[in-house]
């Protein structure tokens, strides 16, 4: 970008007053819009953000539909942080997670008589699988020809999308079903284990957390990841296997985002469709983006992403706010929010010159 | 990166001190409202103001409030997906917020309604044109395909070019159903026409909608119907510049160029019926398929679009099936692949038509 009299600069680190400051006025700023939207809509908006706060905390049982929609969105961040540490653009998430699904609805169809202790397990390896067989291809074509993998992955999605969709209408269809596409629930056995609501799901995600941390921090592959994210050539004369290291950053990658198949068919969903993913795949990228690409700040940003889909539903029935005005208000705070990050990244800068900025 | 983290950390503190204030001053306001007034919850798959199915149910939600005259409450979740998990989110959403009877207006709300039904047996629940009740759920319907067999002697006497447009959403035998009696109706008054049948798969999306109507209509189809949520299928009528039929709501006023009538529901009445029955501890769970002489359904009147003629024939039809002598699904009816489904003075039985998977012999489908 070229200005004349104002141009942009990238910062250093920046300052933790200036990140607060920046924030905040972001997130002022974004209540402040989508107050006018909640006006037109006649309804108050004070009253609704603390609804907001309510529908996410206000009983166990709110505070554990919050903790629902918290599980698949942070793991499938996790899997993205993995290959966007590569500078390996994983748009495919979405798909992932659907073939994650299929992996285990197709261990279910197959063993439906296995003990959970057995079937759970077997159902996270496959969907693991599954879900990394997705993400192999355009690694492969990416180390091999240098292929896109932004658009690869991206249009994996649709496969897996309507893959799904002709399991649901034609080959699993549930004939118990009088013509609804739908596939058979899961057994008794296949559905994750649940306490007041709280099921098996949160567990795992908190030791994912755990797990890529020390993956990324602590590893030689996580470190071959990093350094191959930040200058393919360094990692190539510092004797690293590129090839090797692509692909295996794609198995975790897509394994983890294929857990998530499992998670939700074995859990909330209690079977697998078309409609399982409701976009999260999408989604987890601004979290992974916003959370830096660490997996701790991907838990932390992940749980305000979960406030504000929980609570955002919540205030629909709560205040009877059109579904479309919550969307809005949503996109609002998104919007500033992601915003606000170009201020934290970059610093306007005065001057007679020419400014160039990469 | 440690400042950062503590930042949010910080935010999200503030967040759950504000929530644990706001949380106990908001419920009591809620217990207060619930004391004098029931609270009914209406859960939609598409937005209340779609132009077709979700709008006549908040219709009929309306009409049933102010008929109680602020001794009931609703409240209403939109655009929900046919999804266990999000029906019975949604459920729980509700129940939590007070609500004791709940409608969802959705074929594919069954199952979640039906586990919601379960979790919670001190509320009442109504599926929309499903088939699974239980002691605290019950369902209910309308008998469309009396209407739908009326419109489509419209269809058929109005077609030139013998080609009607059908657009679908899911093949479940609600819309299987209605595709049947639409064809009767033309065949009745048009041996030649056919209908032509393109499936979306979804019950609201005006885009896939308007694609799936242009391309029967670039077949040669000028005269369009639809079992779809939205106008979309209308709209692509008047863009092409040829007739349409709705269904659910009345477009006469949103698209005039084109609408000549359609099949509605009114759902006011029954609404109203249930909820006082369910106040009066009358209430017991049953499969209510009501017709047209109980006022559930009906043909829109029909628009000056519509001939002199084919309105005349139209009401004799409409009056004969009032009277209870014509009965849509009477044979001898065949199949589209020359199989005879109803035997000659054979009448289809109420469990026949709620799992027919046939379609009529002058139905062109792909499935």
């Amino acid at each position: 970008m070229k200005f004349k009299q104002y141009g942009v600069a990238k910062r250093g680190e920046t300052s933790v007053q200036l990140r607060v400051l920046v924030t905040l006025s972001a997130i002022v700023l974004a209540l402040l819009t989508a107050s006018i939207i909640l006006l037109v809509a006649k309804s108050n908006p004070i009253g609704v953000y603390v609804g907001i706060l309510q529908g996410c905390f206000g009983s166990l049982y709110r505070f554990s539909a919050l903790l629902e929609k918290l599980v698949p969105l942070l793991i499938l961040s996790l899997g993205i942080v993995v290959a966007f540490k590569m500078n390996f653009m994983n748009i495919g998430a979405e798909g992932q997670f659907l073939m994650g699904g299929v992996g285990a609805t197709l261990i279910v169809r197959l063993l439906p008589g296995l003990p959970a202790p057995v079937l759970l397990p077997l159902m996270a390896v496959v969907a693991f699988a599954f879900g990394a067989l997705w993400l192999i291809p355009p690694a492969f074509f990416k180390s091999k020809f240098e292929t896109n993998e932004t658009l690869f992955t991206l249009m994996m999605n649709y496969v897996a999308t309507y893959f799904v969709m002709h399991l649901q209408y034609e080959r699993w269809k549930d004939p118990a079903a009088s013509g609804m596409p739908k596939i058979a629930n899961f057994p008794e056995n296949a559905l994750l284990p649940q306490v007041q609501g709280f099921h098996l799901g949160i567990g795992i995600a908190i030791l994912l957390v755990g797990v890529v941390y020390i993956l990324m921090n602590r590893t030689k592959t996580g470190y071959e990841i990093a350094v191959l994210g930040a200058s393919e050539n360094t990692a190539r004369y510092a004797g690293m296997n590129v090839h090797q290291t692509i692909l295996k950053t794609a198995i975790i990658s897509g394994g983890i985002c294929g857990l998530v198949g499992m998670i939700q068919t074995a859990g909330p969903s209690g079977t697998l469709s078309a409609e399982i993913t409701g976009g999260l795949g999408f989604t987890a990228i601004i979290v992974a983006w916003l959370a830096d690409l660490k997996p701790v700040r991907a838990a932390v940003v992940s749980f305000l992403f979960a406030i504000l889909i929980q609570g955002g539903s919540y205030i629909q029935t709560a205040f009877q706010i059109p579904g479309s005005a919550a969307a809005m208000i949503q996109a609002i705070i998104l919007l500033y929010i992601l915003g606000s990050e170009f201020f934290l990244r970059y610093r306007i800068i005065k001057s007679g010159k020419r400014v160039e900025v990469a | 990166m440690k400042k950062r983290l503590s930042l949010v950390l910080a935010l999200m503190l503030l967040v759950s001190i504000i929530a644990g204030c706001g949380g106990g001053a908001a419920d009591n306001k809620d217990d207060g409202a619930a004391k004098d007034a029931v609270k009914v919850g209406f859960i939609y798959v598409g937005p209340k103001d779609d132009g077709g199915w979700s709008e006549i149910h908040d219709i009929g939600r309306l009409e049933m409030e102010k008929n109680f005259d602020g001794k009931v409450t609703t409240i209403i979740k939109e655009s929900v997906p046919e999804e266990k998990s999000e029906v019975l989110s949604t459920v729980r959403d509700m129940v939590d917020q007070g609500a004791t009877i709940i409608f969802g207006t959705s074929f594919g709300f069954m199952e979640g309604l039906a586990e919601g039904a379960k979790e919670f047996p001190e509320v009442t629940f109504m599926h929309c044109s499903g088939y699974t009740v239980a002691e605290n759920m019950g369902t209910y319907f309308g008998r469309i395909y009396e209407p739908r067999y009326l419109s489509g002697i419209v269809a058929g006497m109005t077609t030139k070019t013998n080609k009607i447009a059908y657009v679908a959403a899911n093949q479940i035998p609600e819309v299987v159903r209605g595709i049947n009696a639409f064809s009767l109706g033309v065949k009745a008054v048009n041996p030649e026409a056919k209908v032509y049948v393109a499936w979306t798969n979804t019950w609201y999306d005006p885009v896939k909608e308007k694609e799936a109507a242009a391309g029967l209509i670039q077949q040669g189809c000028d005269v369009t119907a639809q079992h779809q949520d939205s106008v979309a299928t209308m709209e692509a009528a008047k863009e092409a510049e040829i007739l349409s039929i709705g269904y659910d709501l009345s477009a006469v006023e949103s698209m005039p160029e084109v609408y000549m009538t359609a099949p509605l529901f009114d759902f006011g009445e029954y609404y109203t019926q249930v909820v006082q029955s369910v106040m009066d501890g009358t209430w017991k769970s049953e499969q209510y398929w009501g017709g047209m002489k109980d006022g559930v359904v009906a043909l829109d009147t029909m628009t000056d679009l519509v001939p002199a003629d084919v309105q005349e024939k139209v009401k004799e039809e409409e009056k004969k099936i009032l009277d209870g002598e014509l009965f849509v699904f009477s044979g001898e009816i065949k199949d589209n692949k020359g199989e005879v489904r109803v035997e000659e003075g054979q009448k289809m039985t109420d469990e026949e038509m709620l799992s027919v998977d046939w379609f009529v012999d002058n139905v062109v489908t792909n499935k």
